[in-house]
């Protein structure tokens, strides 16, 4: 966003709460593979001591303090979360923009359950399609286009929507149990593709002249960053032309801790924050750009007191509303005959099926929408965290190291990306009891796994083990999430909404180019916007709905400053 | 207030734009000659004026950044235009024999740590220019602090047998029988550029050794590599194309400038016009290869040992062949400075890391992390060692004991690099 604007020639303060990270200074190769300090002590990670929430899986609960992050990481500091994602760089599809009106159309309004709160997007795949074109080759996303304009590729994913153009380099070189994964889902007549990855599969130089090396397949990528600039990130990618740009500047360790307005209340004249001695400064601005993670988002719009909060008992407001997540189950599966060398990994190392994705399939009578990619991973063997033991095996003692040996090389994981539909109740509040270092109040998170997303998990589980038994294992063991949304277990940092985009201002916080419906001269970009959440990570959407909205800033919100969409 | 300070006033608060307003008629005559400011401001760039004359965190041009030399610290002198600490009371002649023949306004003789000698062959319009330019710059009040020099080099009259033994004032004089592109290289490379003062060996009292000219050497720890058509540590494979993107961009298809030579391109080369770049690139090209030398063979064990780290802590980057990544990581194989005569920017790269240079043309922000805490001076020498003679490279193995002594000179100091 800030290149994007700096390019066109305006001035632009970014304030970071964090701290400038490099790479040669923070996350260097001669130490990044620490998995205790990065993965464990949580060195890149937002620390609770500093900002947290409350959680709560139903509203008849009293939500309490998160003192520890577990099912997400959010990062903090320069480049974000995304310095220590794991490359895995998807595209939602062209149903998902229209989700409601598409579910609707092939299936009838009632097969969408009254408590779902479902709804379409405001723009479409159309119009996002160059801003994801754009989004890969600035990251040098590697992979096997499956649709170039309409005409299909062998190799790559027949479902995805028409893209301008094929990815800007090669996909990755599989290794043997991705290999083997893709071999089982062809003989069950799926369709495998390489994972589009924003690990390197070649040296890249992107449009912005910065360039990437290729990657070593070390493995350490999700919760690190990546040492040998291989992993596509804003270091990486942008930051080095970016920080040269005369007209930025950047204002590390200031928190900001409100958006201010004028009287009318529809007109943001700037910023307050807190720089690290505690100092409190007011910064003013023509345009506020709120693009920090999506819970921070939703909590400084709460706190600003800026539009009007969801209630899920009246289903009235809409700031917080249709919070959700990811659904992450897999299959286990061990050999007894093929050594896979699990430490020769990338974060998007893996091949895919998307057979059951989205509404690539035909969910008549299942009781459910929507899907997810199912993926033979190999993204890691990272000695603490890869921990695939058989059914049956103690947590701990003797047996386990015995077990944990035996299966360390011949072992991998079948996983599922699945999508999580927004539900009347999961939401984001301000809790009522707990506050922040500012004394301000704590974000509430109110989430559980309802209906939709059990149900898939069923299916998807049947799918993944029918393809894991094609592997010929000498067995499998299915790890299922669920029934409840537990929030210990590291899951995927894939949390979506909240401040959610939409055709009208009845229904969303903000319009189809993330312009706040109450503050035209406020834009809230990240996955906050999303209505829902697909069964695909979510940092492709994320970064081409970034550059939709700066595009619409650059060329009409500028020219004419004012609301871009009347409602 | 004396007279001589009232205008020494007037002439700095000249410069500035109220100053313009108020002391009109004063400043008429030093603001406007955009054409002689410009052309100076160019060669203030190839001259890399900054580089010394600016402290670390300071104003730039305010000097006091200390130049250690094998003798001693000299602190740089303030050349913003302020009357009374930095250079806006000298005159245009005054300014000539400074750069001419090392000598200041008030007849003292400078120390050659100012490049004097190689500033003689600046001409004596160029030498104009280059006042003109530092007279826009804005006056800062800087007070040079002391030299830290041993008796007898502080005091000044040593270097009246220093001049009469070692320096030859005079202005270039271009050789008829070379092309222009090759006579405005040489005039650069031998006068304003002063590439001769880091890259000719000095020496025991300071002095160039001409016989070795642009052959390599060391200079605060760093080994300026040898600059001659040598095609093992020089220029000798390189192309004129190699060298321009190299001084242009901080980084070519060989290598990329790393410690103080990162600093000279940031601050000076990339500045320099396209057309300067190519007739120093056709000057250099030009420099007869230094004799040839014969490196002692390694010891298997250690060529074995250093393999052994090369391939679990560098090949990520520079690769198992030792070719690096285009546009990324430097080629270790074939590369001059690997191979250089004396280790010291190889070893010290690998204790301490450093930052690639970066800039317009070349935006990545590289740097190579420090080894120096992982690895001991036995292994830093087995892995320097491996990769000077890996891969078709030769070069004098390292000794644990010269890992030793660099890295107790470099440990000691806080580098910029």
């Amino acid at each position: 966003m800030a290149q994007e604007l700096t390019a066109a020639g305006h001035d632009v303060l970014a304030l970071e709460r964090g701290s400038w990270r490099d790479t040669g200074t923070d996350f260097a190769p001669s130490f990044i593979q620490d998995e205790l300090r990065y993965r464990y002590q949580g060195h890149l990670f937002e620390q609770t001591a500093q900002e947290t929430l409350t959680f709560r899986n139903t509203p008849d609960q009293t939500a309490l303090p998160m003192r520890r992050l577990g099912s997400f990481l959010p990062g903090t500091g320069v480049g974000g979360s995304i310095l220590h994602w794991n490359g895995q760089a998807f595209r939602f599809l062209p149903y998902d923009f229209e989700i409601r009106g598409k579910t609707a159309a092939r299936y009838g309004e009632t097969v969408i359950p009254a408590d779902m709160t479902l709804q379409d997007w405001g723009v479409t795949y159309d119009e996002l399609e160059p801003h994801y074109t754009r989004w890969e080759e600035l990251c040098g996303i590697a992979g096997q286009a499956g649709n170039v304009s309409g005409k299909k590729l062998p190799g790559g994913n027949p479902f995805e929507g028409p893209r301008s153009k094929p990815y800007p380099t090669p996909p990755m070189k599989q290794t043997y149990g991705p290999t083997l994964f893709g071999e089982a889902a062809g003989s069950l007549k799926l369709h495998p593709f390489p994972c589009p990855s924003g690990n390197m599969s070649q040296a890249y130089t992107n449009p912005l002249g910065v360039s990437m090396a290729p990657c070593t397949y070390c493995g350490f990528c999700e919760k690190f960053g990546c040492g040998n600039y291989s992993k596509a990130s804003a270091q990486t990618t942008i930051l080095p032309v970016l920080m040269q740009n005369k007209n930025f500047t950047l204002r590390t360790e200031c928190e900001v801790t409100r958006i201010n307005l004028d009287g009318s209340g529809t007109h943001a004249t700037g910023v307050t924050y807190i720089d690290a001695q505690g100092n409190e400064f007011e910064q003013p601005a023509e345009l506020v750009i709120v693009c920090a993670y999506i819970l921070h988002n939703v909590h400084l719009l709460m706190t600003s007191g800026i539009g009007t909060r969801y209630d899920p008992a009246t289903g009235q407001g809409t700031l917080g509303k249709n919070y959700c997540y990811q659904l992450t189950p897999s299959v286990d599966i061990f050999f007894d005959d093929k050594v896979l060398n699990p430490f020769v990994g990338a974060g998007a190392l893996g091949m895919i099926v998307d057979d059951w994705n989205g509404d690539n399939f035909d969910h008549t009578g299942l009781g459910f929408i929507h899907g997810g990619y199912i993926a033979g991973y190999m993204t890691t063997g990272r000695p603490i965290e890869t921990e695939l033991v058989p059914e049956g095996t103690p947590k701990w003692g003797a047996k386990w190291k015995q077990a944990f040996v035996k299966n360390y090389l011949t072992s991998m994981s079948i996983s599922l990306m699945g999508a999580v539909m927004p539900n009347k109740v999961n939401c984001l509040d301000l809790d009522p009891t707990y506050r922040d270092v500012y004394g301000r109040p704590l974000m509430r998170m109110t989430f559980d796994f309802k209906q939709n997303e059990l149900k898939l998990q069923d299916f998807a589980m049947g799918k993944m083990a029918e393809i894991a038994k094609a592997m010929h294992p000498r067995e499998i063991k299915k790890s299922p999430r669920g029934p409840h949304y537990d929030i210990v277990p590291y899951q995927s940092t894939h949390n979506t909404g909240g401040a959610i985009m939409g055709a009208n201002r009845r229904e969303s916080v903000v319009n189809r180019y993330l312009q706040h419906w109450d503050v035209p001269n406020l834009f809230v970009v990240g996955a906050s916007a999303f209505p829902h959440n697909s069964g695909y990570n979510p940092t492709g959407t994320v970064s081409a709905l970034a550059l939709w909205a700066a595009e619409a800033i650059r060329s009409q919100y500028l020219k004419h400053p004012g609301p871009l969409v009347r409602s | 207030m004396t007279r001589s300070a009232l205008l020494a006033l007037i002439s700095s608060a000249a410069l500035t734009g109220a100053g313009m307003l108020v002391f009109g008629p004063f400043a008429h005559g030093q603001i406007g000659d955009f054409a002689k400011q410009e052309h100076g401001r160019q060669l203030v760039a190839a001259g890399d004026c900054v580089a010394c004359h600016t402290a670390e965190d300071g104003n730039p041009f305010a000097g006091n950044r200390p130049i250690e030399t094998p003798f001693g610290t000299i602190y740089s002198a303030n050349i913003t235009p302020d009357a009374e600490t930095g250079i806006g009371a000298w005159t245009e002649a005054q300014f000539y024999r400074a750069m001419h023949d090392g000598i200041a306004s008030d007849g003292r003789k400078l120390y050659p740590a100012f490049p004097y000698p190689w500033f003689t062959k600046a001409t004596r319009e160029d030498v104009d220019d280059i006042r003109a330019y530092l007279r826009t710059l804005e006056p800062v009040r800087s007070v040079q602090r002391p030299n830290e020099f041993p008796w007898p080099l502080n005091h000044r009259v040593a270097m009246e047998g220093w001049n009469s033994l070692f320096f030859t004032p005079g202005e270039f004089k271009p050789d008829m029988n070379k092309s222009a592109e090759w006579n405005r290289g040489a005039y650069l490379v031998e006068g304003l550029a002063h590439c001769g003062a880091c890259h000719t060996p000095k020496d025991v009292f300071g002095a160039a050794k001409t016989s070795q000219s642009y052959q390599g050497s060391e200079i605060q720890n760093w080994f300026a590599p040898n600059l001659t058509g040598d095609s093992r540590t020089g220029l000798g494979g390189w192309s004129e194309q190699d060298i321009v993107a190299f001084l242009k961009t901080g980084r070519n298809d060989r290598t990329t400038a790393y410690g103080p030579m990162a600093a000279v391109v940031k601050d000076s080369t990339s500045k320099m016009t396209d057309g300067d770049l190519k007739a120093i690139a056709i000057y250099l090209k030009s420099l007869a290869a230094s004799p040839a030398e014969a490196p002692s063979a390694p010891a298997a064990n250690v060529m074995s040992a250093g393999k052994n780290i090369y391939t679990d802590q560098c090949s990520a980057c520079h690769q198992l062949g030792g070719d690096g990544v285009k546009n990324m990581f430097p080629s270790l194989k074939g590369s001059a400075a690997v191979q250089s005569h004396q280790p010291f920017s190889v070893v010290r790269l690998v204790l301490n890391g450093g930052h690639a240079a970066s800039g317009p043309g070349n935006p990545n922000m590289l740097s190579m992390p420090s080894f120096g805490w992982k690895l001991s001076d036995r292994e830093i020498a087995a892995v320097t060692t491996y990769i000077r003679n890996a891969w078709g490279n030769k070069a004098d193995p390292v000794a644990p004991d010269d890992v030793k002594a660099l890295r107790d000179s470099v440990e000691a100091k806080t580098s910029a690099y």
